[in-house]
């Protein structure tokens, strides 16, 4: 039975611990939950990703008091009224911008340092697919976004991606019509991707970031060596005061202070970025209103799909598609294809080495190649690429079950 | 206690099996909202008066939001097709005197529109390098199948998009292309 003292004042530490257990969540949520020493700037990603997310949504909400979700007013609203009348409305828009690009920079990074460590197995599965299941969810958070302004790139790529859901070969078409709710992307279309943007695909995020850092709780973090850190007896070294001895040390304040600071360092750039070269994230065709009866001469999604684009573009429709859908949701896989039971650097793990970097220049390449005209010597090497990738993926459950036990 | 078991599962079936019902219910609301409005659906029509088009000059017209193509053929064209590509000659629309290619002008790929090439009387989609010939059957892969022929009926001089005439239904038939 709960136990309230009546003589407690209001809103004073024993008030709120008896109603709320603040001392409790405090100390399971950060002063008694051990990161171990051994990490590096790498391990600072989530933070930055969390705080960009939060930029993202400051921004977004100035944004919205000011955008029109209407196909006829839409374009001015964010390129005359939110850029030149409203007050600051710039700053919003190029933080919202340039924050929407780099956060999949940053998710990358994220990523492939799962990879590279093997933060994905022993216990850390769900980790790796809550964070895929985020990966989707900013992807469909970006594209959402991408219609909003009614540009040329708006239109086009809400046409060509809506399309994709006719699945080739089937002709759902009344799917695609469904999806846009007309026969071409027009009003309704337009609505409910705004509606997606600002209120479900965001709700969506947020609960899956909570399940995320949930799912970390009880597996704790990765190390640089892979090494199965007993939490429970280097924490009662560091709570016994032998803290040079510890393999670890409390998330709040100690290691928040290096999250901190690399947070710091980003900042730096990001505004940067922000104030000086916001137009990275602005494609120029998107500054032309969206014409239903004119393709702008070349169409490329922005650079963080341009790698899945290509896997589709150099098959015809039934294959491309099928690859496609194998790009999507392959990286899902990994804990499961990962064959071998070493938690380690790939630097590490023999043949493991050289499939990270392979697959790494792959996506590297396949990114420039879906930004490049697809003719010629271009064509050649997005094919070539795209089955590499397929090829990569395909060799891994065999590579790592013939790894040595480390 | 077995007794009380019992009226529990009852109780958990029924409740379990009308909440099941109402998002059912819920589920196929939310599918036809989503659906496109009868005013987007009753706008689909559009005449055209085939007596205006030029021979060899692309016009591009305007159905259900989507880029029309209307192309009349030359004579010099026909007798080319008949050596070379009779197959194509199905795809043509016959108004009159005048033959024509009428189709939606957006690549059976994904959708961007393929610009027309008078001098190589051919279109090219620019999204991915798929090319098509002078009355729009495919060439070139990615694209599938040659551009789609909206549903249409003859009417004297005029050409009605969006009703279903019977050398439209024979072109389906024969498989010349797929409903729109």
């Amino acid at each position: 039975m709960a136990h309230f003292d009546e003589n407690a004042r209001p809103f004073s530490h024993k008030w709120l611990n008896e109603r709320l257990a603040v001392d409790t969540l405090k100390r399971v949520l950060s002063t008694e939950y051990w990161i171990p020493k051994n990490i590096n700037f790498l391990w600072a990603m989530g933070m930055i990703l969390a705080a960009t997310f939060g930029l993202l949504l400051i921004s977004g909400i100035f944004l919205l008091m000011y955008y029109q979700p209407n196909t006829q007013l839409a374009f001015d609203s964010v390129n005359y009224t939110i850029m030149s009348e409203v007050g600051y409305g710039w700053l919003w828009r190029h933080i919202h911008g340039v924050g929407a690009s780099v956060v999949f920079l940053i998710i990358y990074i994220h990523m492939f340092t799962g990879i590279y460590y093997g933060s994905y197995k022993r216990g850390r599965e769900l980790i790796w697919l809550s964070g895929m299941l985020l990966f989707v969810l900013f992807s469909a958070e970006a594209f959402s976004g991408y219609m909003l302004p009614w540009g040329q790139m708006s239109y086009w790529a809400g046409m060509v991606i809506t399309n994709l859901f006719s699945a080739g070969g089937l002709h759902l078409n009344g799917l695609v019509e469904w999806i846009r709710g007309d026969y071409v992307p027009g009003q309704a279309f337009l609505n409910r991707f705004f509606m997606l943007h600002v209120l479900l695909v965001p709700l969506a995020i947020i609960g899956t970031i909570v399940l995320h850092f949930g799912t970390l709780r009880i597996p704790h973090v990765n190390n640089q060596d892979g090494e199965e850190v007993d939490f429970d007896e280097e924490a009662e070294k560091y709570k016994a005061g032998k803290i040079k001895e510890s393999k670890v040390i409390p998330f709040n304040p100690v290691f928040l202070s290096k999250d901190v600071f690399v947070m710091g360092v980003y900042f730096v750039i990001f505004f940067y970025l922000v104030f000086y070269h916001f137009e990275f994230a602005m494609d120029p065709v998107n500054f032309d209103p969206a014409d239903p009866l004119k393709t702008p001469t070349h169409i490329y999604p922005e650079w963080y799909f341009l790698w899945s684009y290509e896997v589709l573009r150099p098959f015809s429709t039934n294959i491309g598609l099928i690859a496609f859908a194998f790009a999507q949701v392959i990286f899902f896989m990994l804990p499961f294809l990962d064959r071998s039971p070493n938690v380690a650097p790939a630097s590490r793990r023999g043949a493991f080495k050289f499939w990270f970097w392979a697959l790494l220049i792959d996506m590297i390449v396949l990114t420039f190649m879906g930004k490049l005209p697809p003719e010629g010597i271009w064509s050649t090497i997005g094919l070539l690429a795209a089955l590499t990738f397929i090829g990569l993926w395909i060799a891994l459950p065999i590579i790592t079950s013939k790894e040595k036990k480390l | 206690m077995a007794n009380n078991n019992g009226r529990r599962d009852f109780m958990g079936t029924v409740l379990g099996g009308f909440t099941a019902l109402g998002g059912l219910g819920a589920l196929y609301a939310m599918k036809r909202t989503w659906d496109p409005l009868p005013s987007v659906k009753a706008a689909g029509f559009t005449t055209l008066n085939m007596k205006e088009y030029k021979e060899g000059e692309l016009v591009t017209e305007k159905w259900r939001g989507k880029p029309i193509f209307v192309l009349k053929q030359s004579p010099a064209t026909i007798e080319k097709l008949k050596k070379e590509k009779p197959d194509d000659l199905k795809r043509l629309i016959k108004v009159g005197d005048g033959h024509y290619t009428v189709c939606v002008g957006l690549c059976t790929h994904l959708g961007c529109i393929p610009g027309f090439r008078p001098e190589k009387n051919d279109f090219l989609c620019a999204c991915h390098g798929g090319v098509y010939d002078i009355t729009a059957e495919v060439t070139k892969a990615p694209p599938p199948r040659g551009l789609d022929i909206p549903p249409f009926k003859i009417d004297g001089d005029k050409l009605v998009l969006g009703e279903e005439g019977p050398e439209y239904k024979k072109m389906l038939e024969e498989g010349i292309t797929m409903p729109v």
